[in-house]
């Protein structure tokens, strides 16, 4: 039984060829430079999607309470902002997931093709609305409801697109799935999807929280003009401590379900002590923001840079582990991948060589007599349009004779600049490969034709 | 592989290209100087108690908060959009480029980061900058290093794409040096310079006539300024677009009037020429007339030399981007992704053998179609569709002229393998004999069932049992022994 299922998997594993150019760098510093520019990218698009979704609920809640209102609308002026930035710092990580895990990555694009592509209008989209969004806000204060239908629609975007770009991260870890994927939709059901979604989802939360506590808090931040008299910094702190800490204790949640639906192929002890070490140190950092909510008004602040330094810690303990587990499930593969690839370049370069050898032994011939040549070169160039007394494409051989009976010069000279002369027939291509004595042997060929 | 059946491929990456191309020059290269002009002209102007003239600045910001808003949404995505598309249409030759210029496309990234903060900073602090004069002075200058950083993302993108048109140069040094020193590239620049900002003028009227009142002086003024920076480029951008011409390569020139459309097109290459000379000259003309005459100008008159103006850079992109023909990246890859070095091998076995994904390893007479159908996607579909855009069926029949004839098998199998020789915009069919055939076959039963192709996103993708992972573990143990047989004998 175990033998015909890793049969089966063996049948319905693809090993394509990798592109044969060697890494643009060593393969370390590549890592190196994904894992980093990705954090880096993922933080903005935290930003982005929390911050919009902190908007949609605060300006809900502000139809009642004027504080909430000012609250959604300092945080929808950051959106646009972060936006710009996490579109930016994509660029970097794209470029070295497609430099490292070429054929991987390309192939699960192009099995969720559609919903791939869709991503770039779906994000115009969602960044039009949120700028129609913080630019309408006060022209469409009559309009509350309307106005909150915009941010809403940008919030359903928002959470949709960190679906695509999951199914396809995911999707390529796993070359023995390729072949059972018809489309985005049945990507997007492989067992671990939605676990590492909402695991995603929630870190944009926590990540938001931390960012609305230094956003406000920073000394030229003229929060007492801006929100109403009787609230204070502290209120929002609150909010956005509150904001971390909870979807920090959902992550907790979550976390194990992410491990437990992985494909064990890429586990290892390695991989769990990183994953353990960064939950470990969040654990620290959520402590200390329980004390801080719990504690005196005046102590919110102490302990902030702290928090902050482990988070980022977490960040990217999390981060690396997602990047051992990637080489973990990979490396098999690509090994064989590699093996592939080396062995097919030495058979196409084999290939080449014959063909080469075949080439020479031709040319040797050089005793052809011209019309012989123009034979030759007729069969290659010409045959496939003219043919002798027969319209095939272009006229017959027949008629050319006709036509330039005494008048070689004026044949070679047609074939170097054809025009088009007659109505119901395609105009002849040009053809640059010939040299003037080939022309001139084609046309001896052609005028000998009786 | 992904597929587009109606649309062609070719489209989807020429229609996301196109556009990011209009907003980066139009928008971003040529917008943001034309505006940083218009800020210090407001200070210039200004009386002497005042930082700016507040009216002539109101509409400079106006008009920067669409570029802004469009740059940042549009703009920025269809960027991304020319790599999420070339991924799906054209992984192997995307894939080998960014192995190559990993290095040029990580330092434009920097630039472009660089670009999109100074863009953010230099529009959301206008209002800000508008207390005094000195934060007003710093803010044009940050507009000047603006221009400037938008001016070396392009330089260093044609240098890129020069590169990709520089037919050898792929074989012989994989170095990005080459991009800039090969002989297209200085042409380029000088073409896209100057036109990205008649581009930029020629949208900026529509934003006069929306941010101005009808027959106001503020009207009058901005219109007569426009035209003013309309009018400097366009001989520049004239001249720019003779040397570009002059310049591309022979062999190129030769392909360039199938470049422009299809065979039918040749005879109308030398219409391109007054298509160019008359976008410039109508651009020139309203242009001229809106100096002269600024407050009679009016807004149905600036329709045709923006049009105009957009289409000319369209249209030399698309010029550039199909002259490349037959190969994707010169000398070294065919536009169907397949690198000129492996054809011996394909063409001796055939390609579906070393296809990863294919039904039909081995053909026979009951799976021709079905074989046909596979090379056809492995050879064909980067460019041709079966019923669509650029349809294979419909090429045959414009050449045999035989739209309500079935289409002659034999003649087709026996043209595919030398078509090449007479339409050398096409690559060489890259498989045997054996293969040419089922092809016919398949492009017959087209014709005649009006069938279609879906690509991998839809109808998913059949592993070809030569390739899977089955034969590399035999491969690999294979190598083993071989290895361990070569140290024993040593």
């Amino acid at each position: 039984m175990n033998i015909l299922f890793v049969h089966f998997l063996q049948v319905n594993t693809p090993v394509p060829r990798d592109i044969p150019i060697p890494l643009p760098l060593p393969e370390w510093l590549l890592v190196v430079l994904l894992v980093f520019s990705f954090l880096l990218h993922i933080v903005f698009v935290n930003l982005m999607l929390g911050g919009s979704i902190v908007t949609l609920w605060a300006e809900i809640k502000g139809l009642k309470n004027k504080f909430y209102d000012t609250l959604a609308y300092e945080v929808a002026r950051t959106i646009t902002v972060n936006k710009s930035l996490a579109v930016v710092l994509g660029v970097a990580p794209l470029l070295s997931i497609n430099a490292l895990y070429t054929i991987y990555f390309y192939s699960a694009n192009a099995l969720t093709g559609i919903m791939w592509i869709l991503i770039i209008p779906l994000v115009a989209i969602a960044f039009l609305l949120t700028y129609l969004h913080k630019y309408t806000w006060h022209s469409m204060e009559r309009f509350k409801i309307l106005h909150i239908g915009i941010i809403a629609l940008s919030v359903l975007l928002f959470l949709f697109i960190p679906l695509i770009f999951l199914v396809n991260i995911n999707l390529m870890l796993f070359p023995e799935k390729w072949s059972s994927i018809h489309g985005f939709i049945s990507a997007l059901f492989l067992p671990n999807v939605f676990p590492r979604y909402f695991h995603f989802l929630f870190a944009s939360l926590a990540v938001t929280g931390l960012f609305l506590f230094w956003y406000v808090g920073r000394k030229n931040y003229p929060f007492e003009t801006i929100f109403p008299n009787n609230y204070t910094r502290y209120d929002v702190k609150k909010i956005a401590y509150s904001l971390t800490l909870g979807a920090s204790v959902a992550q907790f949640l979550i976390g194990p379900i992410v491990l437990i639906s992985l494909p064990s192929k890429g586990f290892g002890w390695g991989l769990l002590s990183i994953i353990l070490l960064g939950a470990s140190l969040a654990l620290i950092a959520m402590w200390w923001i329980w004390k801080a909510l719990s504690g005196p008004k005046e102590a919110i602040n102490k302990r902030f840079g702290g928090i902050v330094v482990l988070m980022t810690i977490t960040v990217l303990f999390m981060g690396s582990g997602r990047h051992v587990y990637r080489a973990n499930a990979l490396n098999p593969h690509r090994e064989l991948m590699a093996i592939k690839t080396a062995e097919f370049e030495k058979l196409s370069a084999n290939a080449r060589l014959n063909v080469n050898k075949d080439e020479a032994s031709q040319s040797s011939d050089n005793a052809l007599s011209p019309v012989e040549k123009g034979a030759a070169l007729f069969k290659t160039n010409c045959s496939i349009c003219h043919q002798k007394d027969t319209k095939l494409v272009g006229p017959p051989i027949t008629e050319m004779v006709s036509i330039y009976k005494n008048n070689i010069s004026g044949l070679e000279q047609w074939i170097k600049a054809p025009g088009k002369k007659r109505p119901d027939y395609p105009q002849m291509p040009t053809l640059s490969q010939l040299s003037d004595a080939d022309r001139e042997n084609l046309a001896k060929y052609i005028l000998s034709v009786q | 592989m992904f597929h587009l059946d109606w649309l062609n491929d070719r489209f989807l990456i020429a229609m996301i290209a196109i556009i990011h191309v209009l907003i980066n020059h139009g928008i971003a290269v040529g917008f943001v100087p034309y505006i940083t002009w218009l800020e210090q002209k407001g200070v210039k102007n200004s009386k002497p108690n005042e930082i700016t003239n507040l009216q002539w600045d109101g509409v400079a910001e106006k008009m920067m908060k669409v570029a802004f808003i469009i740059t940042t949404t549009v703009g920025a995505m269809t960027g991304v959009g020319i790599w999420f598309s070339a991924a799906l249409v054209s992984p192997a030759s995307i894939g080998s480029l960014i192995r190559v210029f990993y290095w040029a496309w990580f330092t434009e990234w920097t630039i472009f980061v660089t670009e999109v903060v100074l863009i953010m900073v230099y529009y959301l602090t206008w209002k800000n900058s508008n207390r005094s004069l000195q934060a007003k002075l710093k803010h044009i200058r940050f507009g000047w290093y603006l221009s400037v950083f938008s001016w070396f993302t392009m330089a260093i993108i044609v240098a890129i794409l020069g590169f990709m048109m520089d037919p050898g140069n792929w074989n012989t040094q994989h170095s990005f040096i080459n991009g800039f020193t090969n002989p297209i590239y200085l042409p380029q620049l000088l073409f896209r310079t100057p036109t990205a900002m008649i581009v930029a003028g020629t949208f900026a009227y529509f934003l006069v006539f929306i941010f101005t009142k009808k027959g106001s002086d503020l009207r009058t003024k901005t219109i007569s300024t426009t035209a003013k920076w309309v009018l400097f480029w366009t001989p520049l951008s004239i001249l720019g677009a003779i040397y570009y011409y002059k310049a591309m390569p022979a062999a190129m020139r030769d392909n360039m009037s199938t470049a422009v459309g299809t065979i039918e097109f040749q005879q109308y290459y030398n219409l391109l020429k007054y298509i160019i000379l008359g976008a410039t000259a109508s651009v020139f003309l309203i242009a001229l007339f809106g100096v002269i005459k600024p407050s009679k100008v009016k807004w149905y008159m600036v329709v045709i030399p923006t049009i105009m103006a957009f289409s000319f850079l369209g249209i030399f992109e698309r010029v550039r981007e199909f002259i490349r023909k037959p190969y994707v990246i010169g000398g070294y890859m065919y536009s169907n992704l397949l690198r000129k070095e492996d054809y011996p091998l394909f063409q001796r076995d055939g390609i579906l053998k070393y296809a990863t994904y294919n039904s039909t390893p081995e053909i026979t007479e009951s799976n021709k179609i079905e074989a046909g159908k596979n090379v056809f996607m492995l050879s064909c579909s980067r460019c041709h569709t079966t019923q669509g855009i650029n349809s294979i069926t419909y090429v045959f029949e414009r050449m045999y002229g035989s739209f309500n004839k079935p289409l002659d098998e034999s003649a087709m199998a026996a043209y595919i393998p030398n078509m090449h020789n007479g339409r050398t915009f096409m690559p060489p069919f890259p498989g045997n004999q054996k293969e040419a055939e089922a092809l016919a076959a398949y492009i017959k039963f087209l014709q005649q069932s009006h069938e279609t192709l879906d690509g991998a996103q839809t109808s998913g993708v059949v592993i070809n049992p030569l390739n899977n992972m089955d034969a590399a573990i035999q491969q690999k143990l294979a190598t083993h022994t071989n290895d361990s047989i070569k140290t024993a004998q040593k």
